[in-house]
């Protein structure tokens, strides 16, 4: 694979600057804003109708999921939510571009991932509503804990790379192992991201660091991070970096395919830099009309993931509204199930907060906890 | 039974392990070829090869990092920080993900990660070269904090310490590397989270870890000379810490002098004074005192020997304590 665009340019003031209105010509589409199926030099792939439908069943399912999270969250249910609104395409294109050995380590904004490796979107839900720190086994879905400082988890999914590597799981391109770790445009700052880099780069580990630039880090435009964009970040540290229309799902999964492939072939690291956009707030705590421009969000609406892929089932009749209305149905039915599993998740015991600190307790801690709770059970009507 | 130093005890130790468990891996800077820049790592690199043994860029945060990810795939990583004060750009991922993994998890991710932190000072050396960051990561919930005083714990220590399921902060005093005595690899080790009655005596106990336990011996030593008999106890692990074992050495005493290099100020010593008192405020005939650094960055080294505890110090403090 080799790094698309103009040669790596020095930062000057002439250098263009990432904006969320100009994506450049080195973007990978295969669907346009219209829905129109474009093809690309080296990214065309082969598609079903089957899979069609599966993406865009995909795409609205997540996006209800969240919608109703955000809902929750202004009736009180979650104490916080970190929508994804707009980022569906990123998500469920490389989410769905992994294979199930492959291991996912994601930020705390990956819930279409987490759709794509099975994780139910209740243990996403119970995250953010205070009931635990996320409750899925990462190990079985293969999709790590959500990681809330920014930028730690690349390198836990570089270790884990290498620890790959050390297994002889590179190689074969059906067996082989991957891992893919997510961040955002905020994180292409931090200390731990550079150092992931670096350490991949030396080790060829068979990484894929999946960058959704979504133009905010909260309140803070993508110029304030980089003088260039940010795949061509990737160059200096060695291993190549692409730049893909991350509301176009389809190019998201063949470009993020053909990394991990690389990456499980031994061919080492790659950088995708999705270009998406935050529709939404960073969070529900969060008030974007403070710092940007309606109009922005107007722009970027008409590039919507899902209304792509929409026009695009329905100029190639691919399917008939029957299909759409099935999706509408099965979206409905997500969203109550996760609105009453919500309202019926019970609150921990407050003496579990003890369990698990150590794989082996300590004494001080196992006193600890039978003095709060000898404390509590002091207390009428106490549960402890 | 053979003479080792304590940089060759660990060396040893490590090396036990290792053929003991093939999913153990030693990583950091300059560890392989070199052997480390105190050697604790010398010839593990052409033993084990370079998949085991194998020199990291030179980023701490990234040590620790990519070893996290390596306990998630499996691996027992141990890894080396080069000095003390080069451990805080590692900091945050020690604190914030290490720690706090298998609570995170609800015991689903084990985190079966040794740092080795040579610590303290005394070896003439410049600034960040010389600390005692210990009570930090002792603060910290999900990590255990050790420390090695001898060349027979430091064997045995950093074995349990590669055994455990847990992350361990493995602290080595590097003025003693070069200390020696012999080590039976034969004999049945006293769990890692036990302290240890070192010298026992009647009139007050001394208690210490790393490099303050052979001052404190040589202090009970030179007091026995004035007819004072001191107890000297190696706490050997911060957190957990083994306060059975010290409640029952100062029931004895009546009399406690806890010292460390460290800065008092929030210190080991800190903590130990309130369980202590919490526990034995009847039985005490005075207050528990502390000889520890002051509460000052770490001095230029041509005055280090005035900041770091030594013998007099300790004696002093002896003094006022049976003055009570």
């Amino acid at each position: 694979m080799s790094v698309k665009g103009s040669p790596l340019a020095p930062a000057t003031e002439t250098t263009p600057v990432a904006t969320s209105s100009s994506a450049g010509p080195e973007l990978v589409q295969l669907l346009t804003p219209e829905g129109e199926r474009v093809s690309h030099p080296d990214y065309d792939i082969d598609l079903s109708d089957e899979d069609y439908r599966g993406f865009y069943r995909d795409l609205v399912l997540v996006r209800r999921i969240d919608v109703e999270a955000t809902a929750l969250q202004r009736q009180g249910e979650l104490g916080i939510w970190a929508a994804l609104l707009g980022q569906e395409a990123a998500q469920v294109g490389s989410g769905r571009a992994l294979r199930p050995q492959d291991f996912a380590f994601p930020t705390y904004r990956e819930h279409g991932v987490a759709w794509c490796r099975g994780v139910d979107p209740l243990r996403l839900l119970g995250l953010f509503r205070g009931v635990d720190n996320g409750g899925w086994d990462p190990q079985a879905t293969r999709f790590q804990l959500y990681t809330i400082v920014i930028g730690s988890q690349t390198l836990h999914a570089t270790g884990y790379a290498m620890g790959i590597t050390k297994d002889g799981a590179v190689g074969d391109a059906e067996t082989g192992e991957a891992t893919i770790a997510y961040f955002g445009d905020g994180a292409s700052s931090q200390g731990d991201v550079n150092e992931a880099f670096v350490w991949a780069s030396v080790y060829n580990a068979p990484i894929v660091f999946f960058c959704q630039n979504n133009q905010w880090g909260i309140s803070t435009p993508t110029a304030n991070q980089t003088r260039i964009p940010l795949y061509q970040r990737a160059r200096g540290f060695g291993f190549p970096g692409v730049r893909v229309d991350g509301n176009d799902v389809l190019a998201t999964y063949a470009v993020t395919r053909k990394a991990l492939d690389d990456a499980r072939t031994g061919q080492g690291p790659t950088l995708v830099e999705a270009f998406t956009y935050r529709m939404g707030a960073h969070t529900t705590s969060d008030d974007p009309t403070r710092y940007r421009l309606a109009t922005e969000l107007e722009a970027w609406k008409l590039k919507d993931p899902l209304e792509r892929m929409k026009a695009f089932l329905y100029k190639q009749q691919i399917v008939g509204a029957a299909f759409f209305e099935g999706v509408e149905h099965d979206a409905d039915e997500l969203a109550a199930r996760i609105r009453k599993g919500c309202l019926e998740m019970p609150d921990p015991d407050p003496l579990s907060m003890f369990d698990s600190v150590y794989a082996e307790q300590t004494p001080l801690l196992g006193q600890q906890r039978e003095s709060f709770g000898t404390y509590l059970s002091g207390f009428e009507g106490a549960h402890a | 039974m053979a003479q080792l130093t304590m940089a060759k005890a660990l060396n040893e130790g490590l090396r036990k392990t290792m053929e003991d468990d093939p999913k153990v891996v030693l990583m950091g800077e300059d560890i392989g070829k070199l052997g480390g820049v105190f050697r604790v790592t010398d010839g593990l690199q052409k033993d084990f090869g370079e998949d085991r043994v194998f020199d990291t860029p030179l980023a701490e945060s990234g040590i620790i990092g990519t070893a996290i990810g390596l306990a998630i795939r499996g691996y027992r990583p141990v890894c080396e920080i080069q000095f003390d004060g080069f451990v805080f750009p590692a900091y945050d991922q020690i604190v914030s993900q290490l720690a706090k993994m298998h609570a995170r998890s609800k015991g689903l991710l084990k985190m079966p990660v040794v740092v080795r932190i040579p610590f303290g000072g005394g070896i003439g050396a410049v600034e960040h070269h010389s600390e005692s960051p210990e009570a930090y990561f002792a603060h910290t919930a999900g990590l255990k904090v050790v420390a090695c005083s001898n060349p027979v714990d430091a064997y045995f220590m950093i074995q349990q310490a590669v055994q455990s399921d847990d992350p361990i902060i493995f602290f080595e005093p590097k003025r003693r590397y070069w200390e020696k005595a012999e080590v039976d690899t034969s004999m049945t080790p006293d769990p890692l989270w036990s302290a240890r009655v070192v010298r026992p005596g009647t009139d007050a106990t001394l208690l210490a870890y790393g490099p303050m336990v052979k001052t404190c011996l040589d202090a009970a030593t030179a007091a026995e000379e004035d007819g004072r008999s001191l107890e000297v106890l190696d706490l050997r692990s911060m957190s957990p810490l083994d306060y059975p074992t010290v409640f029952e050495s100062v029931r004895r005493t009546k009399r406690l002098i806890v010292v460390h290099e460290a800065p008092s100020f929030v210190g080991l010593g800190t903590e130990v004074a309130a369980r202590v008192s919490e526990e034995l405020y009847y039985e005490m005939e005075a207050p528990v005192l502390r000889v520890t650094g002051f509460d000052t960055p770490y001095p230029p080294s041509r005055i280090e020997e005035e900041y770091l505890p030594d013998l007099d110090r300790v004696l002093h403090a002896v003094d006022r304590s049976l003055g009570y």
